[in-house]
């Protein structure tokens, strides 16, 4: 059973030890600005969400790589961004709707979740619990699923956000067929 | 190394940016942030310099663990000379940027000289350009934010800035970072807009790495983070509560200072407690308090972000104040609630959000007001002085208008602006100042809590809780229960923890971990982290040495053994209620045996054999 | 069930992997011209400048993988005609290949002006893995090149140039760089960018024609602004046409690409068509057009293999975007970034800095965006715009700052804490 991260905003402070842990895995330094999941803050209303990809099955930015550089990983359903393949043209930036593969100007690569290869270090640094790696058939999956789902939509259908949903699942399992 | 090796030097005067070597035999002896920058400033200023001069330099200062996954490793600190104490200030804040200053590259920014015209300090890795601020100067720290924001086209940019508050020389204004934490105490702000520097804005994308032993470091952050997690005080009280889980408990002991610190319990402390926080309001039925937050780094999490009720004369039809924003914190609930005898939980948040807004201490504000309170009641100030407003204790009226008014540097607020010392000697009742070395008290009545009495009259900063927290000891027993109405080993207590607490100050951590952690905890994380061999041997070697060292630059400044003192009033009017009732504070009987435990002269000073003991 | 694909490019490697997905048991051929195994023309720029090789941009990189995944790959046969009665692709020499299903991803050429002198030698177009060949023989160091068109493939060429150390004369007719990709504000920051780094940028200027040169330099390129620049190399970028010809009398309607249906069908029964060389559904204006990008490419390749191998899938129009990195200033532009009737905006500009956002908004919903120096969550204006998502009061807090992008998205979107409708209301 593929696992997936789970996101439970309400539990977030915005502490940041998953963006720290996420870049010293991937960088070997702390360096919120390289980590591949983000808190946002929202002052104003006092919340913060934690957000990284979804590993959704569209997987627009692993068909929009035009060099292959972009691979399913069997073992975690993640899409792996293969950076010595990677000629850095970004176009995988601007196909992802959900914003969360970037570009990197320091190594010209773009840069994207990957689930730690199934031991993802956000998940293990989180002090609250807003972020853990779990089973991907949680209740919360389905919902998540419609989510990523919704983009692109039929031509003049409006979103509908579904109110006050408690769980967010990331991850959705390969289901075969398109 | 945890230090980046980087000092970025500003000079305002020549309009400069210089990039020069930390060094590296001094970060062995002071750590870093505190102990350190002030190993700077000792070194390159003279301490009698006016504070507001250019001649006076100031320090923005991360500590070593500053930027890593050390929890709480977020914390920056100023230190300059404050014009509110003529001593030494630091002052400490949490909120992101003193991770963004490390992640850009830098251990301290040294700020020197004046600017002929307002700038800011733009900073991304190794840029550091001072841009114009005509456009800033005049704004409050939200706007200053969002224009910062937006001109430079980055969300993620960190921004600390001053207020109007320091701009029109309010002598304790703060340097506010990310909308609300804090370098708040001691005047540093006052110090930053007189050098017409309005704003550091700051973008680090280097990372903070190259560890002494990076898998020890997780190894021992991890069980650190544990040890944190499992205590009652950090896992579960500060998180739930925040600091406010103290209101209900300090009142109960009869140490809650009110109304001027004439009494020792306030008869509303029930309604601006942490518990009354999470009550639902009848308007809108959320609680005052929407949610807890984190500074970086930080898995305590005792922050408040809170919302004032809409319906609420302070911000009824005005959006702008609705939104969430830094909530009351124990000692802002204090000095702006049972200090003025004002029990109204949304005025209290509402003038709280008015001193974030424009950068101004709210222990020194609410202790300023409730001195001006006093004196109104005296009848010494009155309506002509005030501009015709009222202003007796309990109004939350007064409150808040005097906070609109000071935070602006408008009309009465000006000289609520000045601090509570030379308020009360205008009005010729110096008695009636509730200060240490001009310094407005915290929230723990000393006559409740003997040893707070002791660590208030030898605070190198004037009178702090942050100095020497012996409320941990005598109220909460971390790590040993004492008797807060005993005087016994309070001098050793004090000292202890005074030189424990320089030392968690320079290593970037918040002193709030050590309800929970001893330095048997934060050693190992140092340790694992920093060249060096740092044993607790050594960190409270460096405490001490620091704890001299800013002791020595007060001396040099002017300070004398005749500053180490607490007004009358708690040393001769009884406690009237409450289980320290009949007390005061026998600082008398303490001080003498500090001293010595210091290793200092009868008079204070430093002794020749102290000095060579700790390198000075 | 025989599948054919008439080119090897994004859109016909896409369709030829879903087909062998959806229809396991059908024969898969993709024809392709060039001889090359199926490359990308958007890793053309980082062989320019041998930061990978020519294998670096093959759409796919296993050892055998077409022959593998039980796809046929005929290089370096041309298609020359279309027999759709007799279901028959001519091949140039005679031969024919005959399909059940045909996709049409063909994809466009460049074109070349009929300018005087244009066929002179060292004269190139920049689409080809042939023609990169021949710039990199001529771009060397400190040899004089001009590019003539600065539009989206002109730019992400502009780049290798430059790496190449030439020294680099860009001529634009129209008014600004980029200009079917960017407004003016941000043309002209990359414009002054280019400048800034170094390169000869002419706006508002026509090529006259391409003459003999002199000073050791065999071609000059003369320009209606009086003034004329000396080359060694010229490349001509001035745009691209879909490949339709070889479709003449074959019954497949054609206008500025294949007239294709919400299935991505053409005007005849079994013949598809995708990528650069169809007329697809804009998602934004409702109306098709010819996109000639990569994720449309893929987008259409993937919609097509689907309704040819009997699973009907509808077209829901693809958003038109665009990234480029110009010099390493990277700017990004999606749907209608230039805006619409009735619609309003949101601005932030920062010349000094090369910095700048736009949004353009219908109602609340983002129906398009641009971005100059922006690198993260740039997708999310695709996001915003392809799923319609009403903005609520988040539109007046972009209007206010529009870099708050991916923080509206999230808000609108995702329920963020048990207090969700607060954010989203």
């Amino acid at each position: 059973m593929l696992k997936a991260l789970k996101l439970e905003p309400e539990k977030c402070t915005g502490c940041l030890q998953c963006e720290m842990a996420c870049s010293f895995e991937n960088t070997g330094a702390f360096n919120p600005a390289k980590s591949r999941i983000k808190v946002f803050t929202f002052h104003d209303e006092g919340r913060f969400a934690p957000y990284t990809c979804t590993q959704c099955d569209e997987a627009w930015c692993m068909h929009a790589c035009p060099v292959e550089a972009i691979v399913l990983n069997m073992a975690t359903g993640s899409k792996d961004v293969l950076s010595d393949v990677c000629v850095g043209c970004k176009v995988c930036t601007i196909a992802c709707p959900f914003g969360t593969v970037n570009y990197e100007a320091d190594s010209g690569k773009v840069v994207k979740c990957d689930l730690c290869g199934g031991d993802p270090w956000c998940a293990k640094a989180c002090p609250t619990g807003a972020i853990t790696y779990v089973a991907a058939d949680d209740t919360g999956m389905e919902r998540m699923r419609a989510w990523a789902q919704q983009a692109p939509r039929e031509a003049g259908a409006h979103a509908n956000p579904p109110k006050a949903k408690e769980v967010q699942v990331f991850n959705v399992p390969q289901q075969g067929g398109l | 190394m945890s230090w980046t090796g980087k000092v970025l030097r500003v000079n305002l005067t020549e309009g400069t940016c210089k990039a020069e070597p930390l060094n590296m035999e001094w970060a062995q002896q002071y750590l870093g942030q505190r102990g350190l920058a002030t190993k700077y400033l000792v070194e390159e200023t003279d301490p009698k310099v006016d504070p507001l001069s250019p001649e006076n330099k100031m320090i923005m200062t991360t500590g070593p663990l500053t930027g890593t996954m050390a929890s709480t490793g977020g914390r920056y600190s100023v230190v300059t000379k404050s014009p509110l104490t003529n001593c030494i200030a630091c002052s400490n804040s949490g909120g992101f940027i003193g991770a963004e200053i490390k992640t850009a590259g830098w251990d301290m920014i040294i700020y020197e000289g004046k600017s002929p015209k307002p700038v800011y300090l733009y900073l991304e890795d190794d840029t550091a350009e001072l841009r114009p601020a005509d456009h800033l100067w005049g704004k409050s720290v939200w706007d200053t934010h969002e224009i910062l924001h937006k001109e430079n086209q980055d969300p993620e940019l960190k921004i600390a800035c001053v207020g109007r508050a320091a701009e029109k020389g309010n002598l304790y204004a703060a340097i506010v970072n990310d909308m609300h934490r804090a370098a708040g105490r001691s005047g540093v702000g006052t110090v930053m807009a007189s050098k017409n520097l309005k704003a550091l804005a700051c973008r680090g994308t280097r990372g903070v790495g190259n560890f002494k032993d990076p898998m020890r470091f997780m190894q021992a952050t991890e069980e650190a983070k544990k040890v944190l997690a499992d205590h009652a005080v950090t896992g579960q009280g500060l998180p739930t509560y925040g600091t406010q889980v103290l209101m209900n408990v300090i009142n109960e002991m009869g140490a809650m200072p009110t109304r001027n610190m004439r009494e020792v319990q306030f008869e509303g402390a029930h309604k601006i407690s942490g518990e009354a926080m999470h009550e639902p309001r009848a308007s809108d039925h959320q609680p005052n308090l929407s949610t807890n937050g984190a500074c970086f780094g930080c898995t305590i999490a005792c922050g408040r972000i809170s919302t004032i009720d809409p319906q609420h004369f302070t911000v009824k039809d005005r959006p702008e104040y609705q939104k969430a924003s830094g909530g009351l914190e124990y000692e802002a609930a204090w000095a702006l609630g049972s200090n003025t005898g004002v029990d109204d939980m949304d005025a209290l948040t509402y003038a709280n959000f008015l001193c974030n807004e424009d950068g101004m201490d709210p222990i020194s504000f609410g202790a300023t007001v409730s001195a001006a309170m006093e004196l109104y009641e005296m009848g010494v100030i009155t309506t002509e002085h005030t501009g015709g407003l009222e202003i007796p204790f309990g109004s939350a009226e007064a409150l808040v208008k005097l906070a609109e008014l000071t935070a602006k540097g408008e009309g009465f607020g000006q000289e609520i602006g000045l601090g509570s010392r030379r308020l009360a000697e205008k009005y010729g009742h110096p008695d009636i100042s509730m200060t240490v070395k001009s310094q407005e008290f915290p929230a723990y009545d000393p006559r409740g809590i003997q040893g707070m009495g002791l660590a208030y009259a030898t605070s190198n900063r004037g009178a702090c809780h942050l100095r020497g927290y012996t409320v941990s000891s005598e109220v909460l027993g971390i790590p040993e229960k004492t008797d807060p109405l005993s005087t016994d080993g309070k001098a050793e207590l004090v000292k202890a923890f005074q030189d424990a607490t320089a030392a968690v100050d320079s290593a970037g951590l918040c002193v709030f971990t050590t309800f929970a952690w001893g330095m048997d905890d934060i050693a190992p994380q140092i340790d694992a982290a920093c060249e060096g061999d740092w044993t607790t041997e050594k960190l409270l070697e460096v405490g001490e040495r620091i704890w001299n060292m800013e002791r020595d630059y007060n001396l040099k400044a002017g300070m004398t053994a005749a500053d180490d003192t607490l007004p009358k009033r708690l040393r001769k009017d009884a406690a009237k209620v409450g289980p320290a009732e009949g007390r005061v504070n026998d600082l008398d009987v303490m001080l003498p045996k500090y001293y010595e435990v210091r290793g200092w002269t009868p008079t204070g000073e430093l002794t020749p054999e102290t000095r060579a003991r700790l390198g000075l | 069930m025989r599948h054919v694909i008439i080119g090897a490019g994004p859109a016909g490697v896409v369709a030829a992997e879903t087909l062998r997905k959806l229809d396991p048991d059908s024969n898969v051929t993709m024809l392709s011209h060039e001889p090359e195994p199926p490359y990308s023309r958007m890793a053309i720029p980082y062989y320019l400048v041998e930061q990978v090789g020519e294998q670096g941009t093959w759409l796919r990189k296993g050892d055998g993988y077409f022959e593998n995944n039980g796809i046929t790959v005929r290089t370096g046969v041309k298609a020359e005609g279309l027999d759709t009665q007799a279901k028959q692709v001519k091949l140039a020499g005679g031969d024919t290949v005959p399909y059940d299903k045909l996709l049409i991803a063909t994809g466009s050429h460049p074109i070349v002006p009929p300018l005087p002198g244009v066929d002179r030698e060292g004269v190139h177009t920049c689409w080809t893995l042939e023609d990169s060949r021949h710039i990199i023989e001529r771009a060397k160091e400190g040899s004089r090149v001009v590019l003539i068109g600065a539009g989206f493939i002109g730019c992400i060429i502009l780049e290798s140039l430059v790496m190449r150390k030439t020294r680099l004369t860009v001529i634009e007719q129209q008014n600004r760089m980029v200009p079917r990709m960017m407004d003016d504000r941000a043309g002209g920051l990359i414009k002054k960018w280019c400048q800034d780094k170094g390169v000869t940028v002419h706006t508002s200027t026509t090529v006259e024609s391409i003459d003999e040169g002199g000073d050791g330099h065999p071609l000059a390129v003369r320009m209606d602004n009086g003034e004329s620049a000396q080359a060694d190399l010229v490349i001509v970028c001035v745009g691209v046409k879909a490949n339709t010809a070889f479709l003449e009398g074959s019954g497949v309607k054609a206008d500025q690409g294949i007239l294709v249906d919400r299935h991505l069908q053409t005007s005849v029964e079994d013949v598809y068509a995708a990528g650069d060389v169809a007329q697809g559904l804009d998602f934004n204006t409702g109306e098709y057009t010819v996109q000639a990008i990569q994720p449309t490419a893929a987008d259409h390749g993937r919609l097509a293999a689907n309704n040819m191998a009997g699973y009907p899938l509808k077209h829901q129009g693809s958003v038109n975007m665009n990234v480029l990195d110009t010099l390493g200033l990277i700017s990004t532009s999606f749907g209608m970034w230039m805006g619409v009737d009735g619609g309003d905006s949101a601005e932030l500009y920062d010349g000094d800095r090369f910095r700048y956002i736009n949004l353009q908004f219908k109602d609340d919903v983002l129906v398009g965006g641009s971005s100059l120096g922006m690198t993260d969550h740039v997708g999310v204006m695709r996001g915003l715009i392809q799923s319609k998502v009403r903005l609520g009061k988040w539109k007046e807090r972009l209007k206010n700052d529009p870099t708050r992008i991916m923080e509206a998205y999230i808000a609108c979107t995702q329920a963020i804490g048990h207090n969700a409708r607060v954010l989203s209301a």
